[in-house]
């Protein structure tokens, strides 16, 4: 899957959790998950429980750190689907 | 002298209405909300009828976003909160979002439970050790402070926000708690009420108690017996009331409507002595807990025109006849109208309290006595001390002044509040 099919994906995930729609529209991987998308911060493991659902991974606490944006997002999936295709 | 206190606003999701407008209308026409529930038999339980209100989903989408819908499984919150948007729209105050708080108005709003179908939904996932897949809502949502939270963060409360808990009594007990809040000049307004959830994991434990009755599963409507000889145990109901109290100059400065004044009431517990047990009640305390309140509220016995009774259609109902008639030695012909709503929606647990005072409150604000329902064959103890038609069948108008409501609950507590018409 290219970085863009990420991006796809990942944009109807993060939605029911978006305050800033428009922030949603524009989505690109500098984008932040709490300062652009407002997504309310006790929300970011719903964003990642739907992510492990949708991509079929599971996704470690130190990576779960991580995920707030949607550059370290796209790392976090591509490096765990490289796992799974091993 | 401390501001008095009144009521500007009535929000309700009762078994036999949701909403005021439709919750008046059946009261006043004596419209039984008690149901068979299908699931409740599947499951084998002795009483397999039950009341809970019916919630359409534009309700629901009125009151909640999409995302506070996801992974939502929690009916007391939903009742709670769709009670006490309505109070505080009722009460023609502002839903606008402001950014700061509104440092005057709070609320206590009470629950036995909190999202218990989620709770079983969490424990269930936890034993599978799948803890990490709970997502966020778990504690929200199971909190015994959900609701005033949920409350809280809708409206924008910036004065106390809190849950009170005292089993059937919560709901009485969180107006005398809000009416104390704002008689001592800590807050303008306060959203009391209370709420209950729905369904087999809150039913089972009285079902299991034997306290439920399991021989009306035939004929739901007149299952529910409150007062009468063939009671045998109530219906377990649920839902939320709730009740917008504010300083009487700050309803007067708004221009608010007043539906009726709070004018004091009384709590107490029979501490588990004197006959009083987790279960039972120590009648002194009972008949203590009616005249202190009488006492706080500076009225006598006899001006009492009416009282809502708790009246839950088990033997104690003639228990509970007994000790009003001791506490205001008032009897036969003398005795005050009495009624309980408990005929028509059965026993809302935490529920009960607030829900049975927007009834009474609706009786004082527009004059008339709701029917009890299901007791044309009055219990002999009941009859031996009040005179058949103090304890009216039919709607009657009735231009009441003064309305005692009481309730009781386990742990041997009570609670006991007067309200009076409103007259500047």
């Amino acid at each position: 899957m290219t970085r863009e099919e990420l991006i796809t994906h990942l944009k109807p995930i993060l939605a029911p959790y978006t305050q800033n729609k428009e922030a949603l529209e524009a989505i690109n991987e500098d984008t932040d998950f709490i300062k652009d998308l407002q997504i309310n911060s006790a929300n970011l493991v719903d964003v990642v429980l739907d992510v492990e659902e949708e991509f079929g991974i599971e996704i470690d606490n130190r990576s779960m750190e991580k995920m707030l944006t949607v550059s370290a997002a796209i790392e976090i999936i591509e490096t765990k689907l490289l796992e799974i295709d091993r | 002298m401390a501001d008095r206190v009144v009521i500007t606003g009535l929000g309700v999701a009762a078994p036999n209405g949701v909403g005021i407008a439709q919750f008046t209308e059946a009261i006043k026409n004596g419209v039984s909300g008690i149901k068979h529930q299908p699931q409740l038999a599947e499951m084998g339980f002795s009483c397999q009828i039950a009341g809970k209100p019916e919630i359409s989903h534009e309700l629901i989408s009125s009151y909640f976003s999409s995302l506070e819908l996801k992974n939502f499984n929690s009916s007391g919150i939903l009742y709670g909160v769709i009670a006490g948007m309505e109070a505080w729209k009722n009460a023609g105050l502002s839903l606008e979002i402001k950014d700061t708080p509104d440092w005057d108005s709070g609320t206590i709003f009470g629950t036995g439970t909190s999202g218990i179908e989620k709770f079983r939904e969490a424990i269930y996932k936890i034993d599978q050790l799948q803890q990490r897949k709970l997502g966020s809502t778990v504690i929200t949502q199971t909190m015994a402070s959900g609701i005033s939270a949920y409350l809280g963060g809708k409206l924008g409360l910036g004065n106390q926000v809190t849950t009170n808990s005292s089993a059937c009594s919560t709901g009485t007990e969180s107006i005398l708690l809000a009416y104390e809040r704002i008689k001592s000049g800590q807050a303008l307004r306060m959203l009391a009420g209370s709420t209950s959830d729905s369904g087999p994991y809150i039913w089972a434990g009285f079902d299991a108690m034997k306290v439920c009755t399991f021989k009306h599963n035939d004929q739901p409507e007149s299952g529910s017996r409150p007062m009468s000889s063939s009671a045998s145990g109530f219906v377990p109901g649920s839902g939320a009331g709730a009740l917008l109290l504010e300083s009487l100059e700050s309803a007067i400065h708004r221009g608010a409507y007043i539906y009726a004044e709070v004018l004091g009431g009384h709590v107490n517990s029979g501490g588990q002595r004197g006959g009083g047990s987790m279960t039972a009640p120590n009648n002194f305390a009972v008949q203590k807990c009616m005249k202190e309140a009488l006492k706080n509220a500076d009225i006598e016995a006899d001006e009492l025109d009416a009282i809502n009774g708790h009246l839950t259609a088990t033997m104690m109902d003639s228990m509970e006849i007994q000790n009003w008639a001791d506490a205001l030695n008032r009897r036969g012909k003398k005795f005050p109208y009495i009624n309980t709503l408990k005929g028509m929606v059965g026993h809302c647990l935490s529920a009960a309290g607030s829900i049975e005072s927007v009834a009474a409150v609706l009786q004082v604000d527009q004059g008339f006595l709701f029917p009890n329902i299901n007791c044309e064959d009055l219990h002999p103890g009941i009859s031996a001390l009040v005179a058949p038609e103090k304890i009216p069948v039919k709607c009657i108008p009735y231009d009441l002044n003064l309305l005692a409501k009481a309730s009781f609950g386990f742990g041997d507590v009570n609670a006991c509040i007067i309200f009076k018409k409103y007259k500047s």
